[in-house]
């Protein structure tokens, strides 16, 4: 493991900034800054002189990075994309993933392969885990729609808790919708007559 | 909805204008293609995507399709512009207190780029031998227009863009408030970002980027060289619809319609009457209300504008090799001209674009310099002193 190298992670959001920093360390690299705000990022990074930097594609500060390309005076130490022309496949799982690397010019490839594999599978895994949360999230509200419908259709046609939740299932099945959409109309159909 | 479908991704900018109305006023359907507009935050991610194939086709900025094509900075991967999607529409805006201190060291209209480039470089040696801090500019990427047309115009008055100033990438959205909190000093930016830092009163346009460039290809419709190969048929239909949408904004009876479709927060999301200003060339310039207008400001698809010129890729290549981005080869500037493809352009029209009325002669018009020569590019480079290494 190279343990040496100095990782900087530019990432907003810091959940997934912090779910690739375990990652990294557990890794065995010990040398991982996480910026999680942008301003003046390329300055932050030159008093790091990091070995890779890793990007979120979200973060419109991508293009400050690809500063560091240019041979200048402003640019202390060159910097490429971790990409070469033999390397398709790794851009794209890369951008498909949603992140980008960059590297200092003149590292070899292999010491940073592992590094890049890593964070491509920590990015897949948080978009799974969002999109777990989010699912999670439209259910609950789901949850909470369909109860108020049971409450409104207790209370206006006298009915038991069971009764209510048959009647909206039936008429779900009957309109060929989720009961969801149902409990909605329901909800909204009680509020115009309010 | 049926047809090709297609990814196209875009910047939220005003010169996305004609990817927006070929989508959204049905163009695109007619043409039957079943487009998906993307917005994308960054000019790397837009460049990625398309390389990799996420994007069948993108609005991409005409320097960096000419890098990718050469395999500058980057991984090479050839891009072709069937279709230019927008020529002009950059400015350079600075601070009140920059505007004031080039006004007083002006010798003639400031308004004259030959005038204002010369009063910059007075302020840039005054602060030099007053041991201030150097100026510093904001630009949108390092293969930018943007970046040229600063270093153009600055060079044109003796500055040395990369000794006697600081060039940092700033993101357009954040171009104003690093303006209005003095991380910079100017920069030169798309449309709407100069307007919208003269209405939040923290920048004076103080140059047009046509004032610089008469006529410079800006934005174009961006594809793999490879995937235009094998898709000739939905080339021409984009390059069509385009067309048509370009036609269609040009038309100033849609003006208000156009400004709407942009505004909205899918796409650009900028009042309508900042939209509206940008495409009457009625720019405010000065937060006191001052306005100058240019029927130049940003040219869609009017006098051939839409069709791909090679003397405009060329001119973007000897900018690259002047700044000591690219090296002066031969094959490189061919290469670079075959970005631009006239030839697909005419290929996909019943009529052909009339010939250009009272564009300039070398197709380019810069303000400084003689004449360009898109085969000499070597004449284009000794004409100046102040170039990069």
């Amino acid at each position: 493991m190279d343990a040496s190298l100095k990782i900087v992670i530019v990432d907003e959001n810091p959940i997934r900034a912090a779910i690739l920093e375990e990652g990294l360390r557990e890794a065995g690299h010990v040398n991982v800054v996480r910026l999680d705000d942008t301003s003046h990022l390329l300055a932050r990074v030159y008093a790091i002189d990091p070995d890779v930097i890793l990007i979120d594609l979200e973060n419109p500060s991508r293009d400050v990075l690809e500063q560091m390309f240019q041979v200048s005076r402003a640019v202390r130490r060159p910097v490429a994309m971790f990409v070469d022309q033999s390397d398709a496949a790794s851009i794209e799982a890369a951008v498909d993933a949603g992140v980008s690397a960059y590297i200092v010019d003149g590292l070899r490839k292999e010491r940073v392969q592992n590094i890049l594999d890593l964070c491509i599978s920590r990015f897949n895994a948080f978009a799974r885990l969002q999109d777990e949360l989010d699912r999670t999230k439209s259910a609950l509200e789901e949850r909470k729609v369909i109860d108020r419908a049971k409450g409104i259709l207790m209370s206006a046609k006298n009915l038991s808790e069971d009764a209510a939740y048959a009647l909206l299932r039936k008429t779900a099945m009957n309109e060929n919708k989720k009961i969801a959409e149902v409990a909605q109309s329901v909800i909204t159909a009680a509020e115009l007559f309010k | 909805m049926s047809g090709e479908k297609l990814r196209i991704g875009f910047i939220p900018l005003a010169d996305a204008a004609a990817l927006i109305v070929a989508v959204d006023k049905g163009f695109a359907a007619a043409e039957g293609l079943d487009v998906e507009l993307v917005r994308e935050v960054s000019w790397a991610n837009i460049r990625d995507k398309l390389n990799v194939g996420l994007f069948d086709a993108a609005h991409l900025i005409a320097p960096v399709a000419i890098a990718s094509s050469l395999g500058l900075g980057h991984i090479k991967v050839p891009i072709i512009a069937p279709i230019v999607l927008g020529t002009n529409g950059n400015g350079i805006t600075v601070s009140p207190a920059l505007l004031v201190a080039m006004a007083a060291a002006a010798d003639g209209d400031i308004v004259d780029p030959a005038v204002s480039a010369r009063a910059l470089a007075r302020v840039v040696a005054a602060r030099k031998a007053k041991s201030e801090e150097p100026l510093t500019f904001g630009m949108t990427f390092p293969f930018s227009t943007h970046n040229y047309q600063l270093r153009f115009w600055m060079a044109a008055g003796g500055v040395d863009p990369d000794e006697d100033v600081r060039l940092v990438v700033l993101p357009p959205p954040y171009m104003v408030e690093s303006l209005a909190n003095r991380h910079v000093d100017g920069f030169c930016v798309g449309a709407p970002w100069n307007s919208v830092a003269v209405d939040f009163g923290v920048g004076c346009i103080a140059q047009f980027g046509c004032d610089i460039v008469a006529r410079a290809a800006e934005k174009i419709l961006a594809v793999r060289g490879r995937w235009a190969q094998d898709n000739p048929d939905v080339v021409a239909r984009l390059v069509r619809a385009h067309r048509r949408a370009a036609d269609f904004i040009d038309d100033a009876a849609n003006r208000d319609e156009v400004a709407a479709l942009l505004a909205t927060p899918s796409r650009i999301e900028v009042a309508p009457e900042v939209i509206r200003r940008t495409f009457e060339g009625r720019i405010k310039v000065a937060p006191g209300g001052m306005t100058r207008t240019s029927t130049r400001y940003l040219v869609v698809g009017r006098n051939g504008a839409a069709r791909p010129d090679p003397a405009q890729a060329a001119w973007l290549y000897a900018q690259m090799v002047r700044w000591g981005q690219a090296p002066l080869s031969p094959a490189l500037l061919a290469a670079a001209k075959a970005v631009f493809r006239p030839d697909l352009y005419d290929a996909a029209l019943a009529v052909p674009d009339a010939k250009p009325v009272g564009e300039p002669t070398d197709h380019i018009g810069a303000f400084a310099g003689p004449a360009f020569d898109p085969d000499d590019v070597a004449a284009h480079l000794a004409a100046w002193q102040v170039r990069g290494r």
